[in-house]
């Protein structure tokens, strides 16, 4: 495997190897430019895997402390557990459910669109559609995304019947098995899916895109990509001209290394991104880096999101097949006689036996508790995934006592809900029910919040330096060769699954840095 | 590892300070489960009253009426081998379940709930209720019980074996999903 000098400062050094920082990896070494990738995690593989799902979670969870605080219900009902991110190299991409839908049009001007609403921080996105467009169309091409380019959808599945037949009954028009990062025929070396149901524990077919399987190895083939695993990022330094010029980290055995770097790109997910700049304080930049407007672990978004289960009185055994396999376009629309700004997406959503009563039910036991599980195998699922609005104190901070194995400050993470993250939430519940109950659900039941799986929003690109960390390429306003290369950047969470726009984005960041490293600019 | 898991047996045998016994019914599918239909489970720390009481206290937070005793015993093995490791977790239990009284396994399903409503905001409580879960619904015991397959890559998936077969309900037209074998 390629080597990297500690001390060559002509390298990019990217921290985190999911769906940003995986996929630029590939991007600039494909191009002849050399990478270290620090990953804190270990590197699993198809066959190593877990199809126990409590191990699986032990395998690929991000289980470092984090506390966290705030109205939402997540800071109740799992304390230790605000977000629910991997720890692994391909970071959530391995644990990931593949949807990829797009952010609308006019998502990306939410400012514009929904106005001036009180106790929000709305910003438009400093990118065209237009030109975020073709990089959607390059990423879909790129994992192979159904229902695009002549990718057959995803076959119906049972849950995704009950939904479909829901669906119509009410009256939705959009409604089909979602663009899926799932192959479902043999591409690109990759085989099809089979309907395991396992996408959250590892696909071990592989059949579903993640950049442990797909970009990774790819970098590494070009002979440019020093990847090191179980390594910490714990520190970005920067020289006396104000420039970052190497990361701290700890390493396997957790010794303290440093590595020079010409560029550095955070892509840690939004949480690990926010804490390592702000842990990066100095005499010179007292706040953390890129942080002068104050604007870093601001606006933290999460998408509202929330299970609503049906049970019917013949089975559906939604366990079987791709798990997000479907989904409901009706409500991605901007309609404030709704009583919200903003839309969401239904989608379907199934989980395993051990995961449901912990992760999926609302708090309960005893009798009735017990009858929402007796009905397991008649169970149809459905996930809300709604836009949430940025407000600047929704923010990631360092906690003021808990520090981690490295003694540095572990991340907390404070959400408060606005109105109209209630909102929505209520109108996305109504409709799901509503749904279900139109082909003769026994029961409904609206859950929980569960940990947040998409983080964005915390280093956001801005227009205007005082409203944000980073420009439209994720080039910090602050220190030209800092980037931030995850969903961090966003600028607002629209209502779409993350990743596509995630990988559209360090598409696209790759063909800037390296334009910019050609010119000698940075 | 074999001599060092011999020599944990004998410890353990030796430091047994409580055991819980019971039966499986004949004809149960969990039959398939078991060697034998006696179970015997022997306890390193906890004694055979609370081991009966958590037992208890786990059949009336998760009730199902046909799963068998044998698949709680597993969450008393899981509480009784977390608290022999942690001492703060060995008193928090031990006084927990004092207070829920030296009747509670013996006593009527109400009076049982009653119990436990009355020690139900106790970090006590909230460890029993969360370990009860995280054990009971991941035993092959529960999987057999509530029909959940499991693990289906060594199968081949469900691609040829019932991930679409629901047919209490009308086809999804082609247009809206795809084709099974992949073929565009």
């Amino acid at each position: 495997m390629m080597r990297i000098d500690s001390n060559d400062d002509g390298a990019v050094v990217i921290i985190g190897s999911g769906a940003g920082g995986g996929t630029l990896a590939h991007e600039l070494t494909r191009r002849g430019i050399k990478v270290v990738l620090l990953e804190a995690g270990q590197r699993q593989s198809l066959a190593s895997f877990s199809q126990v799902p409590g191990e699986a979670f032990g395998q690929l969870t991000w289980l470092d402390p984090r506390t966290q605080s705030g109205t939402w219900g997540v800071a109740k009902d799992f304390p230790g557990l605000p977000v629910w991110t991997c720890k692994t190299v391909g970071g959530t991409t391995v644990h990931w459910t593949a949807a990829t839908p797009r952010i609308r049009p006019w998502e990306i001007r939410a400012r514009t669109l929904y106005g001036p609403v009180a106790g929000t921080s709305l910003i438009d996105w400093p990118v065209s559609y237009e030109e975020l467009k073709s990089y959607y169309q390059l990423a879909e091409r790129r994992l192979g995304v159904t229902r695009r380019n002549g990718n057959p959808g995803m076959p119906a599945s049972n849950n995704f019947k009950v939904m479909y037949a829901a669906a119509k009954k009410v009256g939705y028009k959009r409604v089909h098995t979602n663009h899926m990062a799932i192959n479902t025929r043999p591409r690109d070396g990759r085989g099809l899916c089979i309907q395991q149901g396992f996408c959250v524990q590892g696909c071990k077919t592989g059949a579903k895109w993640s950049t442990l399987y797909t970009e990774i190895p790819r970098a590494e083939a070009t002979g440019n990509l020093d990847l090191r695993i179980q390594c910490m990022a714990t520190r970005i330094e920067h020289g006396a001209d104000g420039r970052v010029s190497a990361v701290v980290y700890r390493d396997s055995k957790g010794a303290e290394q440093r590595q020079k770097a010409r560029i550095v790109c955070v892509a840690g997910n939004s949480i690990e991104t926010a804490r390592l700049l702000l842990l990066s304080e100095s005499a010179r930049f007292p706040q953390g880096l890129a942080n002068s407007a104050g604007q870093v672990g601001r606006n933290y978004c999460h998408h509202i999101s929330g299970f609503v289960w049906g049970t019917f009185e013949q089975p559906v055994k939604f366990w079987r097949g791709a798990v997000l396999a479907g989904i409901v376009e009706d409500e991605t629309v901007n309609e404030p006689k709704r009583g919200f700004v903003g839309g969401y997406h239904l989608e379907l959503i199934s989980l395993d036996l051990p995961t449901l009563p912990l992760v999926g039910l609302p708090y309960g036991w005893g009798r009735d508790f017990a009858a929402i599980m007796e009905d397991y195998r008649n169970m149809a699922g459905m996930f809300i995934c709604g836009e949430d609005l940025g407000r600047a104190d929704n923010r990631i901070t360092l906690d003021p006592t808990i520090k981690d194995a490295y003694g540095s400050p572990v991340a907390h993470v404070h959400v408060d809900e606005h109105d109209n993250d209630k909102a929505l939430r209520k109108h996305a519940q109504d409709q799901a029910a509503k749904m279900y109950e139109s082909i003769g659900a026994k029961r409904v039941i609206r859950s929980l919040t569960p940990p947040a799986t998409h983080n964005m929003c915390t280093a956001r690109m801005s227009a205007n330096p005082r409203d944000g960390v980073t420009n439209a390429w994720g080039q910090t306003h602050d220190i030209n060769n800092l980037f931030v290369s995850d969903g961090s950047a966003f600028s607002s969470p629209g209502s779409a699954n993350p990743t596509l726009t995630i990988v559209a984005l360090a598409l696209r960041q790759g063909e800037y840095i390296s334009r910019q490293m050609a010119a000698k600019n940075i | 590892m074999n001599s060092a898991r011999t020599t944990d047996r004998r410890v353990f045998l030796q430091s047994a300070t409580g055991m819980l016994t019971g039966l499986v019914a004949a004809g149960s599918p969990l039959a398939l489960f078991a060697p034998s239909r006696a179970w015997a489970l022997d306890l390193t720390t906890l004694t055979s009253p609370e081991g009966a009481t958590v037992l208890a206290a786990a059949r009336t937070i998760a009730p199902h009426d046909k799963l068998e005793d044998a698949a709680y015993a597993l969450v008393v093995h899981s509480i009784d081998a977390s608290v022999a490791k942690d001492e703060g977790l060995r008193r928090q239990y031990q006084e927990g379940l004092a207070r829920l009284g030296a009747n509670f396994a013996s006593a009527s399903e109400p009076a049982r709930v009653e119990a436990l409503k009355a020690v139900e905001p106790s970090a006590f409580f909230q460890a029993l209720r969360t370990n009860t879960l995280q054990v009971l619904y991941a035993t092959p015991m529960a999987y057999a019980y509530f029909g959940y397959e499991g693990e289906a890559f060594s199968k081949g998936g469900y691609l040829f074996r019932g991930f679409n077969d629901l047919r209490w309900l009308p086809d999804v037209p082609q247009a809206d999903s795809g084709p099974v074998l992949g073929s565009a």
